[in-house]
């Protein structure tokens, strides 16, 4: 509320901290004091770093950039939830005012076998680049477009392309995915493009090389739990899920006879 | 001794100097193409779009970012839109109108040649995006749909909801990785340029530091194209991302290349308020929330009640009271200062008293709770995610914020620094929006360079010049390797006290009141007086934990603090030597008794090009004039009144 001071929080941290990749990681216990309830979490993140770098500790390493939810740069998986436990919020936008004075928190990196851990909270996620690299594209040069007028896409398609298209590319359904599948990350992209008219040409080769990629980057299996929607920070479709894998077996059985 | 900077404009009438050029300039057999590797440092609209089309083109690209992956780059921020002038909406827009009013927004400081391009590839951009599968807004027919923006008279803006430079990104960042795919682009993430590497008075390629292994890494090329973005985080709060900075840029700055316009800054009116010191960045609300809000200020100094126990005959509608023709719906730049103006009587509001009100509670009376929430509902959902107050029920409180930076290295007609064969694209050149930069051309700006026009002119460059076979082992490799390290042992070597974000806030909080909305003569001495203060205390001072050899957060920002400790300088020094007002620079000095900017055309219609220098171990700096001549435009005084 505007004009009236708050109290602040005392909270009790378990963060994990890991040296790199091949080095066992442990929980560290930190007091909190002092958190503003205005702050966002990675706020928290900074203050508990620069009391850690004046005591000549080291500060926790941890990924993130715009600090407004949309560049998929932060993550962490926060008591157990991806991006904590608001809905349809990344780690940057949630606030301390969503936890109580006294409150234990653990934060942990995003785990899969796909996501190796770089140190601390910072994991390599560059699996999904790899994944839009086989196939998460449309192959037009620059210069080869016609006037963009020529197509026109149905509202409905569009709005649905558009939908899927906001995926920030984050990993917490990885993340969340108990068996760590990219499922929901891979057919949010196949359905951004294979909706629109511009990528009917190479919808059939799409899906089958993302997927094929998909599998071998490590990323598990598909178990319909609906675990990644729930923690997707744009709050994604399980739907695109079943699309996904309604396109991937006729696209099989065609490339099969 | 200043020296003449040619801006390389080809000759013949505006509408055909981009025609004639295309064909004047010399190509590169397409054999020839993948014989010449050309490093791009940045993946934003502007880098990957270079990227994506050099690689098509042929060339060996080879592709550099801070981030984990070139989609994260800070052009996916973007909300607003793209303009282009397509003249879908037949209103009457033109590539003429869309050039007019760049240059008129621009205050009549940007060159006249580079905006017309600008105007004349901004509808190719839209076709291209399209075609990528980018989701713009669409009709019921299925055609695309467009608004109106920043005061436009006609509307141009196409856009994706309020994520347009997400999907924009995207689709260069897709078209960027099918390149990786077949070869033509080695994809370096995680990496930060550190040094430029200059052979022969020729720029040849980049130090690096892998932020994973902190090895430091070097890669050798024929030309090199910086994409990295502005320098708002000077300033500590922004509305850029964290990892936004100078470094790059200022690194190829200090091997040379000139840096234009540094105190051209833009400044946002409609932000959320800084709500303690522990604040690490600024978010941006959507200009359009002034069409139905109302701002306003206690008239009391210090009243601390709740807003909603002010009664009406106590508040001061300023902008209204001010401006009554425009109220609220004044150019950015006024309703910034004047919120400034308010704050420094000590009448601002919240906890801070650094904001002051933006009210719907009248909007809501008169068009009822639903069509206020149908026109900013998914505003009024962030405001309350970031402060907790429910803008329905209680004035939003905003505040200006620094938000982009029209300044950036100099680079001629095309886009090449005065550095041979650096060239710089996007938000870090200086080029195309003078001393303001107009809503939704951000991103057209950094697409028609990445897109349209570099892959054109770079292609001239390698073709027209002598270029020797270099690689790594150079000498001048050698030294650039020893220069990087010895500057992160430095860095690590201090052992002070002070963390890097202490010195950081304490810049910013410098910047901000000298070097900030409004500034003047006094001020700027002051800030240049302190500056070089603090920096001198930064190098004595400082701490940062850990080592080189492993991710080490607190060692990259250092490196980028120090040298936003130079650039900090040089903007104070611009905006002192620069004694009008125009755009986004507003000297106190040089105003009208009602607060509108006095521009002076006769002694400053110039860009001012700074070349670093050093005197006696400290930086300094020398002025270099580009006269800007106007040959199809009539300088005229912007009115709002």
């Amino acid at each position: 509320m505007a004009g009236s001071s708050k109290q602040t929080l005392k909270l009790n941290l378990k963060i994990w901290r890991q040296e790199g990749p091949n080095e066992k990681g442990h929980f560290m216990e930190h007091k909190a004091e002092d958190i503003s309830p205005d702050m966002s979490f990675l706020e928290m993140i900074d203050v508990v770093n620069q009391q850690l770098i004046k005591k000549g500790e080291r500060p926790i390493e941890f990924d993130h950039d715009c600090r407004e939810g949309i560049c998929g740069m932060c993550s962490m998986v926060i008591n157990g939830n991806p991006h904590g436990p608001e809905k349809a919020t990344t780690t940057c936008q949630l606030h301390m005012r969503k936890f109580k004075d006294g409150d234990s928190i653990v934060i942990e990196p995003f785990r899969a076998k796909a996501f190796p851990v770089v140190r601390d909270l910072v994991v390599d996620r560059s699996s999904f680049d790899r994944v839009i690299e086989s196939g998460g594209y449309i192959s037009v040069n620059t210069g080869n477009a016609q006037d963009a007028n020529t197509l026109p896409v149905r509202k409905e398609n569009a709005d649905l392309a558009f939908e899927a298209a906001t995926c920030i590319g984050c990993g917490a359904c990885v993340a969340a995915c108990k068996n760590a599948s990219a499922s929901l990350f891979v057919s949010a992209k196949l359905a951004h493009l294979n909706l629109l008219p511009q990528g009917q040409v190479e919808a059939e080769d799409r899906v089958l090389n993302m997927v094929a990629q998909m599998d071998e980057e490590g990323f598990g299996a598909c178990t319909n739990t609906g675990a990644c929607s729930a923690a997707c920070p744009k709050e994604i479709k399980l739907e695109n899920i079943a699309k996904m894998n309604s396109s991937y077996a006729k696209a099989k059985m065609k490339s099969r006879s | 001794m200043s020296k003449k900077l040619d801006s390389k404009v080809p000759s013949g009438d505006l509408q055909e100097k981009w025609t004639k050029h295309r064909f004047d300039m010399k190509l590169v057999n397409p054999a020839n193409k993948r014989k010449f590797n050309v490093i791009v440092v940045g993946t934003g609209l502007g880098g990957a779009s270079a990227a994506a089309s050099m690689a098509e083109m042929g060339y060996n690209v080879m592709s550099f970012c801070i981030q984990d992956s070139p989609r994260r780059a800070h052009s996916i921020a973007a909300q607003g839109g793209i303009n282009a002038a397509k003249n879908y909406p037949n209103d009457g827009d033109s590539v003429w109108r869309l050039f007019y009013d760049t240059i008129k927004g621009g205050d009549y400081r940007s060159r006249e040649a580079n905006v017309h391009r600008l105007a004349e590839v901004s509808t190719s951009i839209i076709d291209q995006c399209v075609a990528q599968g980018v989701p713009f807004a669409r009709d019921y027919g299925g055609y695309l749909a467009n608004r109106s923006f920043g005061g436009a008279q006609v509307s141009r803006t196409f856009y994706a909801r309020g994520q347009t430079g997400q999907q924009l990104l995207i689709g260069a960042y897709q078209s960027m990785m099918r390149q990786v795919d077949k070869g033509n682009i080695t994809m370096f993430s995680r990496r930060e340029m550190l040094d430029l590497v200059v052979v022969d008075g020729k720029a040849r390629g980049i130090t690096c530091r892998n932020l994973v292994t902190g090895e430091i890494e070097q890669y050798a090329a024929d030309a090199v194209v910086m994409a990295t973005g502005g320098y708002g985080n000077v300033f500590y709060l922004s509305t850029n991302a964290k990892n936004s900075n100078v470094t790059a840029a200022f690194r190829c700055h200090k091997k040379g290349a000139y840096f234009a316009n540094p105190c051209f800054t833009q400044i946002h009116p409609t932000c959320i308020p800084v709500s303690g010191d522990y604040q690490s960045k600024l978010t941006l609300m959507s200009e359009s929330l002034r069409n139905d809000g109302r701002v306003w200020v206690p008239k009391e100094k210090g009243d601390k009640r709740h807003p909603n126990e002010i009664p009406e005959s106590e508040r001061d509608y300023y902008l209204e009271r001010i401006y009554p023709s425009f109220g609220n719906l004044v150019p950015r730049d006024v309703a910034s200062r004047q919120a400034k103006f308010r704050v420094d009587e000590g009448r601002g509001v919240g906890e801070t008293g650094v904001a002051v009100y933006l009210d719907f509670k009248d909007a809501i009376q008169r068009l009822g709770k639903d069509a206020v929430s149908e026109r900013y509902g998914n505003l009024f959902e962030m405001y309350e995610k970031i402060t907790g107050d429910n803008p329905y029920e209680v004035p939003m409180r905003i505040y200006p914020a620094v938000h982009y930076t029209m300044g950036g290295l100099w680079v001629d007609y095309n886009l090449m620094s005065n550095l041979p064969g650096l060239h710089v694209i996007g938000e870090a050149n200086f080029s195309d929006h003078g001393a303001n930069r107009l809503g939704a051309s951000a991103l057209m700006q950094g697409l028609a360079d990445g897109y349209f026009v570099l892959p054109y002119t770079i292609g001239n460059y390698l073709a027209s010049t002598e270029l020797n076979k270099v690689d790594t082992n150079h000498e001048e490799f050698k030294s650039s390797r020893e220069e990087v390290t010895s500057r992160l042992d430095k860095i690590l070597g201090v052992k002070g006290n002070k963390t890097v974000d202490e010195f950081h806030r304490e810049l910013g909080k410098i910047m901000w009141e000298y070097v900030g909305m409004s500034r003047s003569e006094e001020g700027l001495k002051k800030a240049l007086e302190i500056i070089p203060k603090l920096r001198e205390e930064f190098w004595n001072n400082l701490s940062v934990p850990g080592e080189q050899n492993y991710k080490n957060s607190e060692l990259e920002k250092a490196g980028r603090v120090a040298d936003f400790l130079e650039l900090g300088e040089l903007m104070a020094k611009d905006a002192l030597d620069r004694n009008e007002s125009c755009g986004g620079h507003f000297r106190e000095e040089y105003q009208t008794p009602e607060n509108e900017a006095t521009r002076d055309d006769e002694n400053y219609c110039y860009v001012a090009a700074w070349e670093r220098k050093e005197n006696s171990g400290k930086p300094d700096w020398e002025l270099h004039k580009e006269e800007l001549t106007f040959e199809n435009v009539k300088l005229a005084t912007r009115s709002y009144k």
